[in-house]
């Protein structure tokens, strides 16, 4: 039972780490990539030692291995959704730029139009 | 020369916009509304009562349309001022007036309209309590003494338009005003208005529940 959890888990990473690592991009992706990387790799390892999770949270002072993943994946949301608030707000702040530009454009538009018909 | 440019953000105010328009240009002959995305025919109405209509092409806030509706007023080199203005009718031509005569004759930066000076406007208990609250978060955070920190009556000079720029596109824009204006260091007054809480305008109004959303635009700027 195990070895096929193994084997479909590996699968998965696999699949994940080629669509994530993939993609063009800044220079500062590339510790996002380098982090992924680490990422994939504990995650690969930690489905055939899982142990060593919990070795780790030992060091950390932490009971079991899954608390520590459960601690990290929550620390991982939080800075996924500020990161997220923050792209947003930018995009929302280019996107106004663009839409107000054009806005402002038409309206212009409109007036030389109407001035060059009277 | 002196010469106002009304501001009037406009959001799905087809029904009524178009006696708005009329009713501030038989005294205030230049008017720009801001359509912001509107879905109904707002825009055409406007325009059809002779204002001069700018139109965003996505719905993107009263804050954004605002400023939109300052840098259109900005290209036209005879501009001194602009009044802004709410769409729905709520405030006082009497009071615009009034305003724009003591910008003019006491050389000020600003006047702000305020519900509190004297007791025309009527409003609920709740609402009265947090438009209170909310001015003294203002007085606290800007050190700007307003009693009301949430009127859409406001008349600006030209100086202060030239140096102004709103990048909250949605709820928090007033509180962003005050702080733009406390940051310029313009000279101020409030100005006592009466708003009308017509059953149309209640209707459209903001509730009170968006108290928690200026607060959180506001937290996380």
């Amino acid at each position: 039972m195990t070895i096929v959890f193994q084997i479909c888990a590996v699968i998965v990473i696999a699949v994940a780490s080629v669509f994530l690592l993939r993609g063009g991009g800044a220079r500062h992706q590339a510790l996002r990539r380098v982090l992924m990387l680490l990422f994939i790799l504990a995650a690969a390892s930690s489905v055939f030692f899982p142990q060593a999770w919990t070795w780790v949270a030992n060091l950390l002072g932490i009971g079991r291995g899954a608390d520590l993943l459960l601690y990290l994946l929550v620390l991982i949301f939080i800075g996924f959704v500020a990161s997220t608030y923050r792209r947003f707000r930018q995009l929302e702040t280019s996107l106004t730029t663009v839409a107000r530009e054009l806005a402002l454009l038409k309206a212009q538009q409109k007036e030389d139009e109407s001035t060059g018909n009277s | 020369m002196s010469k106002s440019w009304v501001v009037i953000p406009l959001y799905n105010e087809g029904q009524v916009i178009a006696d708005v328009v009329t009713h501030v240009k038989s005294v205030f002959p230049h008017v720009v509304c801001v359509d912001d995305g509107s879905s109904d025919n707002s825009a055409v109405m406007a325009r059809s009562a002779g204002a001069v209509v700018v139109q965003h092409p996505i719905n993107l806030g009263q804050g954004a349309a605002l400023q939109t509706g300052f840098d259109f007023a900005l290209t036209d080199p005879a501009m001194t001022d602009v009044v802004t203005f709410d769409a729905d009718g709520q405030h006082s031509l009497d009071d615009a007036q009034g305003m724009v005569k003591l910008l003019r004759s006491q050389k000020l930066d600003v006047v702000i309209g305020s519900r509190f000076l004297d007791s025309r406007t009527q409003l609920s208990p709740m609402k009265r309590a947090v438009l209170k609250v909310a001015a003294l978060y203002t007085r606290f955070s800007t050190g700007m003494s307003l009693t009301d920190a949430h009127n859409g009556l406001r008349v600006i000079n030209r100086k202060t338009l030239q140096r102004f720029r709103l990048t909250q596109n949605r709820m928090a824009h007033a509180s962003e005003i005050v702080d733009i204006f406390s940051e310029l260091k313009v000279t101020w007054a409030e100005y006592p208005t009466h708003i009308v809480y017509s059953a149309y305008s209640k209707a459209k109004g903001q509730s009170l529940l968006n108290s928690v959303n200026i607060l959180v635009e506001i937290l996380f700027k």
